[in-house]
């Protein structure tokens, strides 16, 4: 066996780094809690305010506009109607509105963290690694300083669900900025782009189909965690499963696995031909 | 440099050099060996010691192979490629030592550049990218679509002002590629093998409508080609390019009459054979003995002068 005097524990002052930091960094943590709270509440409120109807309205609307199929546009409707028929409505909107956030908070640090990476070879250097291991370590992992900086509820969940979402979002913006032509940068330059109106006017656009498609990934990924995300009580359908499978209630499982499963239809569906409408036309 | 000419020089380029190589380069470029010995440890000499002088009005045409220096040259007057050395003056202004605004200001309302690759936004239709310039320049969208018409209507495009890029032909694409450089009005246009990836007669179209072009806005053309014939179709002076250096600068006809070296001869020798291979009048359509050298000189070890004796 390992010798024993060799034995040596980083687990402790891991344990007092969290500590100190949520006695050190008490009141800034909980009004970050706070403020994520407030705008998940109204999120939720506004899902749970729409009639289902609407929603259906809505997404079937959406569909149309995006696919002009007329098959595309009846599926996500019919999906999104099977929730309601499971008595999984409400459950499926906490969820929603929990990957909504989710996904506005990894957009807005992801985006611009991916832009630091296509201009720097150093931020890319630094950022790289982090995110490989952000996505190598098992999810479950998050669960644990998220549930001691934010306690139990939904705004711990969310925070693990960001830490799990962000890196697809980071790794396509710079991938996608990386991979705009050299000839079409080297034409606005001569013709007196500034850094930014080359971010405005060439880069960003041309990176945007790349972007979405992280955008894309990075909501699937959300919509994923939430559901373990619920073993710290972010509620939703992955609290459903959690309850289903705690009593071996195989069906009452399915039904909510179901939902999720809709909800990552619908979504992708949507998020992906809303990417298709950036691509620059072809003949 | 301050002479009495100096008014009607646009440009002038004195001991120009640039060196690519992943160290500063800090020698002293007049002598040879470290020259030598800065090749010898992985750096590429891409322009060595070239000067040059166009009159406002004038179309100078830089003919040069591939890998002579010739696009890298071009890139230089413009900053796109940082010079190692040397000056460059326009309309009295030395471009090397403009800080990042001055720079800005002077690539917006000086210089414009038509690409080979023509460069367009693919995500932008035809009018937008020709008013690109103007609204960098922070032009209103109104004045700016309506010069961005009168270019387009210019270069011949009408009725195309809301197709994108991808939806047109190449010589099509470059037509917008010069309608968004006139539209910028600058004095100075560099042009870099703007033809050369056009197929022979579209390219002869092009050329046509540049020389239309030129006789109705007199613009003062820096004109970058691998092509002799296009360098004396268009060219008020000229100079031949090869590794880095000039190796003879004159009008077409100085250079045709008495090419400097054998470099230049072997170029000469196979564009007479071309003119005189059909009567004096220029070839107007790919003959036969265009086609021919075409064919001979992708292959790069036969010599030009063969293609042009077998024409004979």
């Amino acid at each position: 066996m390992f010798p024993e005097q060799l034995h040596y524990n980083v687990a402790p002052f891991i344990d007092r780094f969290v500590k100190w930091l949520v006695s050190a960094w008490g009141p800034f943590f909980d009004g970050l809690s706070n403020l994520v709270l407030q705008m998940l509440l109204h999120i939720e409120h506004f899902l749970k305010w729409l009639p289902w109807w609407a929603w259906i309205l809505i997404v079937t609307l959406l569909a149309w506009r995006l696919t002009h199929n007329w098959l595309k546009t009846i599926l996500p409707g019919v999906l999104i109607f099977t929730i309601g028929m499971f008595g999984l409505w409400e459950v499926a909107m906490e969820t929603l509105g929990i990957v909504i956030i989710a996904v506005l908070i990894s957009l807005v640090v992801g985006i611009p963290v991916g832009i630091a990476m296509s201009s720097s070879e150093r931020v890319n250097a630094v950022i790289t690694p982090i995110l490989d291991a952000m996505q190598t370590m098992p999810s479950l992992v998050y669960l644990i300083p998220a549930l001691m900086l934010f306690g139990l509820g939904k705004v711990p969940g969310v925070f693990a669900t960001v830490i799990y979402a962000l890196p697809p979002v980071v790794r396509l913006t710079n991938l996608g900025i990386r991979q705009v032509s050299r000839e079409v940068q080297e034409a606005a330059l001569v013709f007196g782009a500034s850094r930014w109106q080359m971010m405005k006017e060439v880069r960003f656009p041309l990176a945007m189909p790349t972007i979405m498609a992280g955008i894309n990934q990075t909501t699937m990924l959300a919509l994923s965690m939430v559901v373990i995300a619920s073993m710290i009580g972010a509620g939703g359908l992955g609290e459903e499963v959690l309850k289903a499978t705690n009593r071996v209630a195989v069906g009452k499982g399915f039904e909510a696995g179901w939902a999720i499963v809709v909800l990552a239809i619908v979504i992708d569906r949507i998020s992906q031909a809303a990417a298709k409408s950036w691509e620059p036309p072809q003949n | 440099m301050t002479d009495a000419n100096c008014s009607d020089t646009l440009v002038e380029i004195n001991g120009l050099w640039k060196v690519f190589t992943d160290r500063p380069v800090d020698f002293d470029l007049q002598y040879e060996d470290a020259m030598e010995n800065l090749e010898d440890n992985g750096a590429v000499v891409a322009v060595r010691d070239v000067s040059f002088q166009v009159k406002r009005g004038e179309v100078f045409v830089i003919m040069g192979l591939s890998g002579s220096g010739k696009s890298t040259l071009i890139r230089c007057i413009s900053r796109l490629v940082e010079p190692t050395q040397g000056e460059i003056i326009v309309k009295g202004q030395n471009v090397l030592e403009m800080d990042e605004q001055q720079l800005l200001e002077f690539r917006r309302y000086e210089t414009a550049m038509v690409f080979q690759h023509y460069g367009l936004l693919p995500h932008r239709n035809v009018i937008e990218n020709v008013a690109f310039g103007l609204k960098l320049r922070g032009v209103s969208e109104r004045e700016r679509n309506e010069r961005a018409r009168t270019a387009i209507a210019r270069v011949g495009l009408e009725g195309w002002e809301n197709h994108y890029p991808s939806q047109l032909s190449g010589g099509m694409r470059q037509r917008v590629g010069i309608a968004r450089a006139l539209v910028q009005e600058t004095d100075l246009l560099l042009m870099d093998e703007p033809f050369s990836g056009l197929d022979p007669l579209i390219r002869r179209e092009m050329q046509d409508t540049l020389i239309r072009l030129q006789k109705e806005v007199n613009k003062t053309i820096v004109f970058v080609t691998h092509d002799l014939g296009e360098a004396i179709r268009l060219g008020d002076r000229m100079a031949v390019m090869r590794q880095g250096q000039f190796v003879q600068q004159g009008t077409p006809e100085e250079i045709m009459n008495n090419p400097a070296d054998e470099y230049v001869e072997r170029f000469v020798a196979d564009e007479r054979a071309l003119l005189s291979g059909k009567g004096r009048q220029p070839v107007y359509f790919p003959s036969k003995s265009r086609l021919t050298k075409k064919a001979k000189s992708t292959s790069p070890s036969a010599p030009l002068a063969a293609a042009g004796a077998e024409v004979k």
